[in-house]
């Protein structure tokens, strides 16, 4: 059970990993790869603001504008100098590896002994569950303050998106989301779609970033190669949410990339459970999505192929 | 007023591929007016549409839209005074958008876009009253993705979306050739409604002579990148279809006659 309530909080922190992928991948059709940075770029920048003592709190939202920033960058590449999305991406992303290794100054920086937003929550749950309670959840017992993360996290996640689909119905949110329907239209409307990617790919690496700040806090380290993966983790994440969610109004979507996110970490940890080695876990990941991606049109083909027969 | 002066377009200029698509266009159009744009493919017709519009940057000439000069305005700042319809109905309106959304997108045209909400119930209102102006059910319809609908519907609230905030031009390019002929007249008719009420300055591309004939005040034939007739006032309400394909005929002779007398020249003197 402590397993679990573990496994669905690193599910709420990669939904925000998926939320953001939403953002570039569906909303702005841009293949966006800088994700592998930007992820461990958050990390990165949390993690070294709080050994350096500042506030976790303002060390998580310093990550997030970090992330935008490598986002603007890789928007700003591909739309002033015309360079295609996925290598603009693979730019950023590669000189990120460098930068990550100078803000952490090694390859890997420990925060256990440190005070992050987990260990705040934990201080939470000693002072109103008593020190190391233990809770009865439908027969199983388990620490509260892993209860208590998981609450925090869960309304983290609810605030988040909540905030997304708030921004993406105003004037502006929804003039983005034109942008990545039909560029001509919004710009014969008078909208610059070139502001409007840079930004949209900000966004999304704001948030990819805040998810990978805190998972380092909660996992306890930040690793310069933690980011590798998290672009197919992410959309894995996004595929699994639309294939639960047939309706595409705006909330649902985004509802399904966070369930999405959660749940395919739930598939992870019952896969490593089962004895699946870790070592396969990324080119089973990239399998799932592959076949996420080619399944739909193989279907539609044989359904075509019966029709005619 | 839209006045042009000189305007030079080519591309791929230096290969062997070079067109020369607007060669000294020069051409004003009064405030009200409502000017039909002919030509053969390749005339250069919608080039000169899109040259107005901006979605390229002209090689030389000016544009001056109501006294102001957009000739190097990038085209998001050009759609400030110009409402555009595109040839292709899937092009005006964003699919997976709602009509309701969709709508409200035109409705801040060339306008500041900030943190409020788009779907405001001020603007809801609005547009329910503007979508009903059409007859086609589409007011209840306000949520359903714009997508679902036929490129004739989509055509329709594109118009009125471009219209929506009164341009300085309205500029359609050839906006009703993917469109069935019982559709394609419907449009036609919501087009010579909205530009009459409005009494906008229209700029329209067309294939149909028929349209040209029937719609607007003026007709300019367009050929081989230059403006070779221009009809206006009196003697384009003479205008008949026979009679703009005599002239198309006489251009196209013109064209066999240069090559015929570069051949001859050729058999004489090479």
């Amino acid at each position: 059970m402590t397993l679990l309530i573990g496994s669905i909080t690193i599910g709420l922190i990669m939904a925000l990993l998926a939320l953001g992928i939403f953002i570039s991948f569906r909303i702005f059709d841009f293949p966006d790869i800088t994700a592998e940075g930007s992820f461990t770029f958050g990390a990165a920048i949390a993690a070294s603001l709080i050994v350096a003592g500042i506030n976790p709190v303002a060390a998580t939202a310093l990550a997030f504008v970090g992330g935008m920033l490598a986002g603007a960058a890789t928007g700003f590449i591909h739309t002033r100098f015309k360079i295609n999305p996925l290598l603009s991406g693979i730019l950023v992303m590669t000189a990120l590896y460098s930068v990550n290794l100078h803000v952490m100054g090694k390859s890997n920086v420990p925060l256990l002994s440190q005070n992050t937003l987990f260990t705040w929550f934990e201080d939470f749950s000693n002072n109103i569950s008593g020190k190391d309670a233990m809770v009865n959840l439908i027969g199983w017992s388990v620490p509260a303050r892993d209860l208590w993360t998981l609450c925090f996290c869960l309304l983290i996640i609810i605030a988040c998106s909540l905030l997304l689909l708030w921004f993406f119905r105003t004037n502006i949110g929804t003039a983005m989301r034109a942008t990545g329907d039909n560029d001509q239209m919004i710009r014969a409307l008078g909208v610059n779609t070139k502001v409007m990617i840079i930004a949209g790919v900000a966004l999304s690496n704001g948030f990819i970033a805040l998810s990978g700040s805190m998972l380092a806090q909660f996992q306890g380290f930040a690793d310069v190669q933690m980011g590798i993966g998290m672009m197919v983790w992410g959309l894995a994440s996004v595929i699994i949410g639309e294939a639960l969610i047939s309706e595409n109004s705006l909330g649902m979507v985004i509802a399904g990339a966070v369930v999405g996110a959660v749940l395919f970490r739930l598939l992870v940890a019952i896969a490593l459970r089962w004895g699946m080695n870790p070592n396969d876990l990324k080119l089973i990941t990239a399998a799932f999505v592959f076949i996420a991606l080619v399944l739909p049109g193989i279907m539609k083909k044989t359904k075509k192929i019966k029709l005619i027969h | 007023m839209l006045e042009l002066s000189n305007l030079y377009k080519s591309f791929n200029s230096g290969t062997i591929n070079e067109v020369n698509a607007l060669q000294d266009v020069s051409l004003t159009i009064e405030d009200g007016s409502f000017v039909c744009v002919l030509g053969t493919n390749g005339s250069g017709k919608s080039t000169l549409l899109n040259a107005v519009a901006g979605t390229f940057i002209t090689d030389n000439g000016t544009i001056m839209l109501n006294g102001i000069n957009i000739t190097r305005l990038p085209e998001h700042k050009r759609a400030r005074q110009i409402g555009r319809v595109f040839q292709n109905p899937f092009s005006g309106t964003a699919a997976a958008m709602s009509i309701g959304e969709n709508l409200a997108l035109a409705a801040k045209r060339g306008k500041k876009r900030g943190l409020s909400q788009v779907l405001s119930s001020s603007i809801l209102r609005a547009l329910k009253e503007k979508v009903k102006t059409l007859n086609m059910g589409l007011e209840d319809r306000l949520d359903s993705p714009i997508g679902k609908l036929s490129g004739g519907q989509r055509q329709a609230l594109t118009l009125l979306m471009s219209s929506w905030l009164k341009p300085d031009l309205l500029l359609l390019d050839e906006h009703t050739a993917a469109l069935d002929p019982k559709t394609a007249g419907k449009v036609i008719e919501l087009t010579e409604q909205i530009v009459t009420e409005g009494k906008l300055t229209t700029l329209m591309v067309t294939h149909s002579m028929q349209q040209a004939v029937n719609l607007g005040d003026r007709i300019i034939m367009m050929h081989q990148g230059r403006i070779r007739y221009d009809f206006r006032g009196e003697e384009k309400k003479r205008m008949k279809v026979p009679d703009l394909l005599f002239l198309f005929d006489e251009l196209r002779r013109k064209d066999q006659i240069d090559k015929r007398v570069a051949e001859l020249l050729e058999l004489e003197y090479v």
